[in-house]
């Protein structure tokens, strides 16, 4: 598995810089990703989660 | 890499940052695949590979970017398996996705994620981690283990395609589903899975 560098979090930084060269829609597709991520989190993934746990 | 085993607290620590990575890890298959149920069952499928390869885990580092790796090559070799047929659930979409507040001409996000679809799969990912997912250009490229000109050429294909579809209309209804397009779509991902990019070809 590749490793990653300790590289500072998310939306700073380059993408940020991009910001005004953004075509209109790009609102949308963070829209898209963060609309996902504030989902409540479905059971299934509890039970996983949790299970991880117990299987040690 | 430390040692054998992991200590209880490095255990706890692993598995809180693994849980808080879980929203990120669904946006990001939902970007990939279109479908909700296949997406989390992506999901969860990572998320059990990446409990198995916690001792590979850097504490310090970036955990949502490590998982990432992760489920990308589970969605890749699941794409080759021919598991995804870049179905995409209407429903699911129209249900989720609002148009963003305040907009002047509201785009359609099921449009939106429609024209996503239809990118060839390292353009998409690509626009994925960097316009949705926020990470920088270098990051998105250690996350595909590609070059950071390559990130950025892909991620700019990527764009100029969606403007086009979405300013002139021209979004496919359900273009993934007709064979012709799924193929190319899979010989792409051969290309992508043997490490030669098509943004390096064109």
């Amino acid at each position: 598995m590749t490793a990653t560098r300790p590289g500072k979090p998310d939306r700073d930084g380059e993408a940020a810089k991009k910001e005004q060269a953004k075509p209109e829609w790009a609102s949308g597709l963070r829209q898209l990703y963060d609309s996902v991520v504030d989902e409540p989190l479905p059971d299934a993934f509890k039970d996983l989660l949790s299970k991880l746990d117990a299987k040690d | 890499m430390g040692g054998e085993q992991r200590t209880a607290s490095e255990q706890a620590d692993f598995k809180r940052e693994l849980t808080e990575v879980v929203p990120h890890l669904r946006a990001f298959a939902r970007g990939l695949c279109g479908r909700a149920d296949m997406a989390d069952d992506l999901v969860q499928e990572a998320l059990l590979k990446a409990w198995a390869a916690q001792e590979r885990f850097q504490p310090g580092t970036s955990m949502r970017a490590w998982t990432f790796v992760i489920l990308r090559n589970a969605y890749l070799t699941d794409m080759r398996r021919n598991r995804f047929r870049g179905e995409y659930d209407e429903t699911v979409a129209e249900r989720i996705l609002t148009a963003p507040a305040g907009q002047e001409e509201p785009i359609h996000l099921s449009d939106m994620h429609r024209a996503l679809l239809t990118l060839p799969p390292e353009r998409r990912e690509a626009l994925l981690l960097v316009g949705a997912g926020g990470f920088s250009y270098e990051e998105a490229a250690t996350i595909c283990d590609c070059a950071v000109g390559t990130i950025k050429s892909r991620v700019g294909r990527a764009r100029a395609a969606l403007t086009a579809m979405l300013e002139d209309g021209s979004i496919p209804k359900r273009s993934i589903n007709d064979d012709a397009a799924h193929r190319a779509i899979l010989e792409e991902l051969d290309e992508v899975a043997a490490g030669n990019g098509i943004a390096a070809r064109s």
